[in-house]
């Protein structure tokens, strides 16, 4: 645990440097001053009078950024509030969160998005940008004012959770959001494949008893997406892409030059479909978790640049809300505590994914998709940064999370890699409890 | 011979001999159910409830028989009189039956899990009388026991399910059962009601064959599902008359399987729709001996899994 009281000037000294951009990983020391990073030097050890926070070993990021997650304010701080859903965010080496517009009231109107930016310059542990909805009352009916919206803050367009199932709507919102180059992020799922489904559709949903929704479902919502984005010209973003037939899409569509980018989630990475077979509540989600050659096709798709970035879709449900029967509970898990721990044990550790990428993928990555400040490792940025000890073993608990929920399969699990904390403008936020 | 388990979820988790330890029992108790004072005094003391979310004739008056023969204690509880219509939730309304000191829960429910939700948090025992298009292992078991009376044996032998396998607890509890017990299932109906991969399930998997003729051509024995219409969220056939006409079992469509084969139905019945009224009530028809086996299948579930050996000589007394 790293002990560290704010100072307005100081070096972080013999750390190891991420520098995304470069795709660098160097051992060196930073300087901050007045919240920014002054000066970066390769020297492990730093000649000076200022103090001088010993980082040796550790990495040092810039701070990561979700551009998918549920802060469930306002409207069900039940389950989480801004103060606890950033504090999460801190904890899990975020600097900055998009949240989703699925809130009551929904992010449909720009006085909303005013809320909840005051909410978060009041509570936040971390940045706040608001995702607002593409249509009113994410009714996938009429789209909203999205220049009303973008003016009071907003930053991009989702109805997450759900598809825009009319065509036409989609067509108009990218169109529309294109002209004020807003990218429009699209919860991909044929509505009428996935009615009343509770998980992949295969051979585990045939035994578990479970309504399944097929792969083909994400696929075709996909495709239709694409060929509108085609269309339109505008920016069209996939959130959580979760099959192998989805990403092939991408592929190609990035190939022709299609202005698309992609996330996943890192349950989607690392937990498959057969983890069911107890009927779990918390590893119910959507898209579903689905088979082990889609995990392959996304891993090889993080290499490959068709993911653009990781998104945690950290969406947090109460206890009361999970201990009910399968297809009662809502889906979703939380997942800013946990991301990089279980992608750095997964991935990174296995020799899947070079660290530099996992770092990318959740720093300028996301930053690029959304055209958002920060996720840079240079001088004059602010210092918004995240410090990580490589070989930290931890397991996540109830009593080690801020979430307000606990609805993680991660539980009890020992993960590799532990964020020690954030500089947020260079004020420390510890993340260890 | 000991049952060592605490809940029959589903026969998925069994082992053969764990099956045959069961329809041993239940071959017992059948013994006990011709005498003249049909009642045992092996599960005296035990509380049982019956915890019924989706409405039920055979199997629950089958498991309440099950347990007077068994000289249980029996309490009842269903989602149309009870405090499920306040909204209380599955887990506060099963932790208050608990609290009454229950031993074992007998439980249907149409969500598809609920039971093993259920052995998270209960201490009773749970016996699964249903869960959503999951398991049904006591009919698996009772339909088991029907065939083996008459054959003896599974080794060899082929049965044939006919019908809505999409949305039947039934056909995926008998396809565990019977692969396990060492007999060949082939599952027949429209490709609509067909779950995806369904050939994989069961221990070396099934056959899927759509057409009737051919799907009993060598059965030595069928059974017909119902047609769920109370589960069918969308038109998954066109029209009963259809259905009838291409999946449902006629005198005429009976010819075509061998002279022997043992017609079987899980009730409750459309007749007319899967099953011809002379089919249902013809010579080869075993649907009332089912119903009969039921009773004894059930004494042998509950008596195992409250802790009671095979050859206990309670049985016998």
């Amino acid at each position: 645990m790293i002990d560290w009281k704010d100072k307005k000037e100081f070096w972080i000294a013999g750390t190891r440097i991420a520098d995304p951009v470069a795709g660098r990983i160097r051992t060196g020391s930073v300087l901050i001053r007045r919240g920014l990073i002054e000066e970066i030097s390769w020297q492990k050890k730093v000649k000076t009078d200022l103090p001088i926070l010993e980082a040796d070993g550790l990495l040092l990021a810039p701070g990561f950024i979700d551009i998918h997650t549920h802060l469930r304010e306002p409207g069900f701080e039940d389950k989480e509030t801004i103060e606890t859903g950033t504090a999460a965010a801190a904890a899990g080496g975020y600097t900055a969160v998009v949240c989703m517009a699925n809130t009551d009231p929904v992010i449909d109107d720009p006085s909303v998005v005013k809320y909840i930016l005051k909410r978060a310059a009041e509570s936040g542990s971390c940045r706040v940008y608001v995702n607002a909805a593409v249509t009113k009352g994410l009714e996938g009916v009429d789209i909203c004012e999205y220049h009303h919206l973008k003016k009071a803050g907003a930053v991009s367009l989702s109805d997450d959770g759900k598809y825009i199932s009319n065509s036409q709507v989609m067509r108009s919102a990218l169109e529309y959001a294109g002209m004020l180059g807003l990218v429009v992020i699209s919860h991909c799922e044929d509505p009428y494949l996935t009615n009343e489904s509770q998980m992949n559709e295969s051979y585990w949903s045939t035994k578990l008893g479970l309504k399944g929704a097929h792969a083909a479902s994400e696929e075709i919502a996909v495709a239709r997406d694409i060929r509108l984005a085609e269309l339109t010209g505008s920016m069209l973003h996939i959130a959580h892409v979760s099959t192998a037939g989805a990403i092939e899409l991408i592929r190609q569509a990035k190939k022709r030059g299609v202005v698309v980018t992609a996330e996943a989630s890192p349950h989607h990475l690392t937990l498959d479909e057969s983890m069911l077979e107890n009927y779990d509540r918390n590893l119910k989600v959507n898209p579903p978790l689905r088979g082990k050659t889609d995990i392959a096709a996304l891993r090889a798709a993080l290499r490959d640049g068709t993911i653009d970035c990781i998104a945690t879709d950290h969406a947090p449900h109460s206890a009361i809300d999970k201990q009910v029967e399968f297809d009662l509970a809502p889906p979703g898990m939380i997942g800013l505590e946990t991301c990089f721990a279980l992608l750095n044990t997964e991935l990174v550790a296995r020799g899947e994914l070079e660290l530099i990428d996992l770092v990318r993928l959740m720093t300028s990555g996301p930053a690029d998709v959304l055209q958002l400040p920060g996720g840079k490792m240079e001088v004059g940025e602010p210092a918004d940064l995240v410090l990580v000890d490589l070989d930290e073993r931890w397991t996540p608990a109830r009593e080690n999370l801020r979430s307000k929920s606990s609805n993680s399969p991660l539980l009890g699990r020992e993960l590799t890699g532990r964020v020690q904390g954030v500089f947020l403008e260079g004020k420390w936020l510890s993340a260890i409890i | 011979m000991q049952l060592n388990r605490k809940n029959l979820l589903g026969l998925e988790f069994l082992s053969a001999q764990e099956i045959k330890l069961i329809l041993d029992t239940a071959d017992n108790f059948k013994e006990v159910l011709q005498r003249k004072i049909k009642k045992v005094p092996a599960l005296r003391g035990v509380t049982i409830a019956n915890v019924f979310y989706e409405p039920s004739t055979r199997t629950r008056m089958s498991f309440e028989l099950a347990e007077k023969r068994l000289s249980a204690d029996i309490i009842n509880f269903s989602k149309a009189t009870s405090s499920v219509k306040k909204g209380e939730s599955l887990r506060d309304t099963l932790e208050n039956i608990q609290a009454m000191k229950v031993d074992i829960v007998v439980m249907r429910h149409g969500s598809s899990g609920a039971h093993k939700f259920a052995s998270e948090f209960l201490e009773a025992s749970i016996v699964n009388a249903g869960d959503g298009r999951h398991a049904h292992p006591t009919q698996a078991l009772l339909d088991m026991l029907t065939l083996r009376g008459k054959w003896g044996t599974f080794t060899g032998k082929k049965v044939t399910i006919i019908g809505d396998i999409m949305h039947s607890r039934v056909a995926r509890s008998n396809i565990w059962g019977l692969t396990k017990m060492g007999a060949k299932v082939t599952l027949c109906g429209p490709p609509t009601m067909m779950p995806i991969d369904v050939d994989q399930l069961g221990e070396g998997g099934v056959k899927v064959e759509y057409d009737l003729a051919r799907a009993i051509e060598n059965a030595d024995a069928i059974n017909i599902l119902r047609i769920q219409l109370e589960r069918q969220q969308a038109k998954l056939f066109p029209s009963s008359r259809e259905y009838f006409e291409v999946f449902g079992v006629s005198p005429d469509v009976l010819k075509r399987a061998p002279a022997g084969c043992i017609v079987m139905h899980p009730g409750p019945m459309n007749r007319g729709v899967e099953i011809a009224q002379e089919v249902a009530d013809g010579p080869q028809s075993v649907i009332l001996p089912q119903v009969e086996n039921g009773v004894a299948v059930r004494m042998a579930v509950l008596f195992l899994l409250a802790g009671g050996q095979a050859e206990d000589e309670e049985i016998a007394s």
